[in-house]
């Protein structure tokens, strides 16, 4: 079944995840980065930041539940099984932080089939609890086309 | 932001410090669990081989976020990341053994932009292969 290209554009309703301190802690300790500013709360000060940074990459652990409705959506046809990460962005408004309450919304940025491979970008503005941008990402997924 | 390194000290072809990071099965685990990961071929031997790859491969956002090290490490504070993005060219198999996956990966200044920021390309390594493609960070400078 090929991916529905009519849902490009369709948004899912908002999730919202509040960032804790050990999260970050956790998820720099995972990616083995020791840098003061994801540990050390008075690091981050020095540096003018209200509380802990997140190392760039967490933004995926912010988006995931968001996008996993995206890629769960029985209406897009895309078949998770043979899904590869093609390619991932991120483009900051400012950095996530600890004590950030974030609210994300995702939406089927493109959707296509190139020769049996089914290609979706979900895109995922993260903002804050303003209603203030944080962070979009868009992460592209490629579903292998079956072999013969 | 409170990037340490000045624009007015960078030009395209600056270098960055290049680094190199290992990867191990545990390294996998730990990521599953931080990150929600937990797609078998990240893991599972049997799966992996099965649906036609070398091995158990790396999460691709691992190695993102080991390879974006080598700009927050240099520009002295990792808020000042404004734009990251990279393709996944090649996979990153990691054995079941103690030595785990050497990842290589260097970076250079390759635009200066307006307002003391400027783009960097890295370039990863693993095992003779470039695993990441089109890696490009936009970094907000002093």
């Amino acid at each position: 079944m090929a991916v529905n290209v009519d849902l490009v554009g369709k948004q899912y309703p908002p999730q919202t995840f509040e960032v804790g301190r050990e999260k970050i802690r956790e998820f720099a300790a995972a990616v083995g980065d020791g840098n003061p500013v994801y540990v050390d709360v008075e690091a981050a000060r020095a540096l003018g930041h209200p509380d802990l940074v997140a190392p760039p990459t967490f933004a995926v652990v912010v988006t995931r539940g968001p996008q996993i409705a995206v890629i769960d959506d029985p209406e897009l046809g895309l078949d998770f099984s043979r899904v590869v990460h093609g390619d991932q962005k991120f483009h900051f408004t400012r950095p996530i932080v600890a004590g950030d309450v974030l609210s994300t919304t995702s939406s089927v940025s493109s959707a296509r089939s190139v020769a049996g491979n089914d290609i979706v970008t979900i895109r995922s503005d993260v903002a804050d609890a303003v209603g203030s941008p944080v962070v979009s990402v868009f992460a592209t997924l490629v579903a292998r086309a079956v072999e013969d | 932001m409170a990037a340490t390194v000045k624009a007015s000290t960078v030009e395209v072809g600056t270098e960055l410090p290049g680094q190199s990071f290992v990867l191990r099965r545990v390294d996998l685990v730990k990521y599953a669990g931080a990150s929600g990961d937990f797609n078998v071929i990240h893991w599972n031997e049997r799966v992996a081989t099965e649906v036609g790859l070398p091995n158990v491969i790396a999460h691709g956002m691992l190695t993102m976020a080991e390879a974006i090290r080598v700009v927050t490490d240099w520009c002295g504070d990792p808020a000042a990341i404004v734009d990251y993005g990279t393709k996944f060219t090649k996979p990153v198999p990691v054995p079941d053994d103690d030595a785990g996956a050497l990842v290589e990966v260097s970076g250079k200044v390759i635009e200066v932009l307006d307002d003391a920021r400027v783009k960097v390309e890295l370039t990863t390594m693993c095992d003779g292969a470039k695993v990441l493609g089109m890696c490009r960070a936009v970094v907000q400078l002093a």
